[in-house]
């Protein structure tokens, strides 16, 4: 719209971002931007990711420079049409500042998990967005958390509520799993949904969560309403066991460092503080226990024990699968040969986790399918 | 998990690991109240607050007064650890460690040793140290290395909340006897800490901040310091690993060997006194493993050798702060 001004301001990637900093701008003043265009890089302490433009216009000005560290909030740059004159963008760029110097601060702060009791036991979750009628439900994987959602929460969450959770045994929820094995983990997932009152959700699942997500579209057919499955388990019996009983008995931070470097495509995305996440979870008292029981749940002589990939058909509503090319994990081989209506799309530059090494691509398929339901 | 003190995070420790183990007994002045006063219940809970609740929860049975005679009751620890409870001492100032060192230093580090491995002292002796709390001479000291001399002694000097209830719960559940040095400028320091319990394993450092240039190495209340200097120092271009040993014994000389391999620069920051404290430790450590990676002589950031002094100017002057250690890290990249 011709007049209008928009802020790029320093995002918030996951609960502890509190400031972040410019690494490079890929796009010059000037230049047109496309709405979801990722034009600068921005690095915190866990991870590097590229930031997208709110709207299409001209990047009128670029308020941040490369190595500048900005608080969560704090303006990067500011996106127009070509028609604003430079004394109005100027007025906007200190407006802004004045109207912000506080509340940047806040907003660094303002991100805050919740717990619901799941048959008896907390279950923690976040929740980011009001928008949209069926809310979309984030799964994350073993031994991951709902901080794994770093970069699709925020950016679903536009249109969307979204929803990510805990598994049982993982991050702030639980460290009782029961039997440990898909079933009592979707049993929690839908009893989640229960004790918030939500009917139905976009199922979104990485991993173990797809395996999960998967097989509460079968058991639930009426609470899902698409599923989004991210090297999903479940579709074939292999899987590099290796790297889960190396997750498990890693203790210390260099064993700990080379084992999350197998999850991507470019180990060098494992930050120092990636680790320490990963060792404080892995502390906590019954969590060596918890991923021991999921694991000898889940797997069997090296195998998955549970595969679903026959009864993929009997799932009504619309399913894509999501794979990087370079998962070491579960291979991107059991995306192959699946029924005609699945879409399967596999990206080059991810491994294990693609929803963290391509966000943008990942989020724009989980929009895709959402508007198609 | 929610923000808590330093305080709060080793009362959590302790009443988690008294509610895990009925064999877990505190024992030291004030710790309980006054001394069997009327009135007198849960008054204090130790010096600074530390074991407040406890008395109520578990009963003077397991939450011990004790006389005004460090000899007496850390002997009397170092005897129950030997026939089977885990007490944990409070031996309130690390500076009094002079009225009690031979229980220490000759009974409990010594008895596994001596008897083959057949007995164990599992016996934790809390103590506070550290300058800045105008407290003289006698009250301020920064003796852990001493400690570290001694071998089957473990010593701990947590940097954090977080830290410290990690390291606590491992010190009670540890069969050795550990010394657990609290700086006594940090209860009020806050952080996230999480509910359930959890334990740090000994003798792994935290490595708070990956860099390229500099390698610092800090103790105790120091890392906080070092963790403000490699962020000011980041944002001008200079990138510092900061490495918090969190157990001075042992000592994790690989993460420290490998970080200077990969920086070539050193500095240590340690509040102790400089001669045969850690710094010079650690710095000697690395001459001797790491002599071809180093681009710049060691930097060691410590207080002068000489008593701390009561002059609250001269004191502050004493304490090693920020400024000396963004010193030291422009000196090694010169």
């Amino acid at each position: 719209m011709a007049g209008e001004v928009t802020a790029l301001t320093m995002p918030k990637w996951g609960l502890a971002m509190t400031e972040g900093k410019v690494v490079a701008w890929n796009v010059e003043e000037g230049a047109q931007v496309a709405a979801g265009q990722g034009i600068v890089e921005v690095e915190t302490e866990k991870i590097t990711n590229v930031c997208e433009a709110p709207v299409s216009g001209v990047l009128r000005k670029r308020v941040a420079g490369a190595g500048d560290t900005l608080a969560v909030g704090a303006l990067m740059g500011v996106i127009a049409d070509a028609s604003v004159s430079g004394n109005e963008i100027e007025r906007f760029i200190q407006e802004f500042r004045a109207d912000t110097a506080g509340a940047a601060a806040t907003e660094g702060e303002a991100l805050r998990t919740s717990s619901v009791t799941v048959g008896g036991r907390p279950i923690r979750y976040l929740k980011m967005g009001e928008a949209g009628e069926v809310p979309v439900l984030l799964i994350h994987g073993l031994g991951g958390d709902l901080n794994n959602w770093l970069f699709n929460q925020p950016a679903l969450a536009q249109k969307h509520t979204v929803y990510a959770l805990d598994l049982p045994g993982h991050g702030g929820s639980t460290k009782e799993v029961g039997s440990g094995d898909v079933g009592a983990m979707t049993a929690a997932v839908i009893g989640f949904l229960d004790a918030l009152g939500v009917e139905r959700v976009h199922l979104v699942g990485h991993s173990l969560g797809g395996a999960i997500a998967l097989n509460a579209a079968l058991e639930h057919p009426r609470r899902a309403a698409t599923v989004t499955l991210i090297s999903p388990a479940g579709l074939g019996t292999e899987v590099n066991v290796s790297y889960i009983e190396g997750f498990i008995q890693a203790e210390r931070r260099k064993e700990m460092k080379a084992v999350l470097g197998r999850l991507f495509a470019n180990p060098e995305t494992v930050s120092n503080e990636m680790i320490n996440n990963v060792l404080k979870y892995k502390r906590l008292e019954g969590v060596t226990a918890a991923l021991g029981t999921i694991a000898a749940a889940i797997f069997r002589d090296n195998k998955q024990a549970l595969v679903l990939r026959d009864r993929l058909a009997e799932v009504t509503v619309p399913v894509q699968v999501i794979w990087g090319k370079q998962d070491s994990v579960i291979p991107p081989s059991q995306a192959v040969a699946l029924p005609a209506a699945i879409s399967v799309h596999l990206l080059s530059g991810a491994g294990h986790m693609a929803h963290l090494e391509q966000p943008q691509e990942v989020n724009k398929l989980i929009e895709r399918l959402v508007a198609s339901a | 998990m929610s923000k808590k003190s330093f305080r709060q995070a080793i009362n959590e420790a302790l009443r988690d690991e008294m509610r895990r183990d009925p064999r877990v007994i505190l024992m030291g002045e004030d710790v309980a109240g006054g001394m069997g006063a009327a009135g007198e219940q849960d008054a204090w809970g130790g010096p600074l607050g530390v074991t407040k609740g406890l008395m109520p929860e578990f009963g003077r049975e397991r939450v011990l007064d004790t006389p005004i005679s460090e000899s007496a009751f850390v002997g009397a620890a170092v005897g129950a650890a030997a026939t089977g409870l885990r007490p944990v001492a409070d031996l309130m100032f690390i500076d009094f460690m002079g009225v009690c060192f031979d229980q220490i230093l000759n009974q409990a580090a010594k008895l596994r040793y001596m008897f083959g491995g057949k007995a164990t002292v599992p016996v934790v002796i809390r103590t506070m140290f550290g300058a800045g709390f105008r407290a003289a001479s006698q009250h301020s000291q920064g003796l852990y290395p001493v400690f570290a001399h001694i071998p089957g002694l473990k010593v701990v000097v947590p940097s954090s909340p977080y830290e410290a209830k990690g390291l606590m719960t491992q010190a009670i559940r540890d069969d050795d006897p550990v010394i657990f040095c609290e700086h006594k400028a940090m209860y009020d320091d806050q952080e996230e800490v999480p509910d359930e319990p959890y334990a740090i394993a000994f003798g792994e450092a935290n490595v708070s901040r990956e860099g390229e240039d500099v390698t610092i190495v800090a103790i105790g209340r120091m890392v906080k310091f070092a963790n403000e200097v490699a962020d000011k120092l980041e944002k001008q271009g200079i990138s510092c690993t900061v490495i918090d040993p969190r157990t001075v014994s042992p000592l994790d000389q690989d993460t420290i060997i490998e970080s200077v391999e990969e920086t070539g620069r050193l500095v240590v920051v340690d509040e102790a006194s400089p001669r045969c404290g850690m710094a010079s430790d650690i710095a000697a450590m690395v001459a001797q493993n790491a002599f071809k990676a180093l681009k710049a002589p060691v930097k060691m950031v410590t207080p002068p050798h000489t008593p701390v002094p009561f002059s609250p100017a001269l004191e502050d002057i004493y304490v090693p702060g920020p400024s000396q250690i963004e010193a030291a890290v422009r000196a090694v990249m010169e």
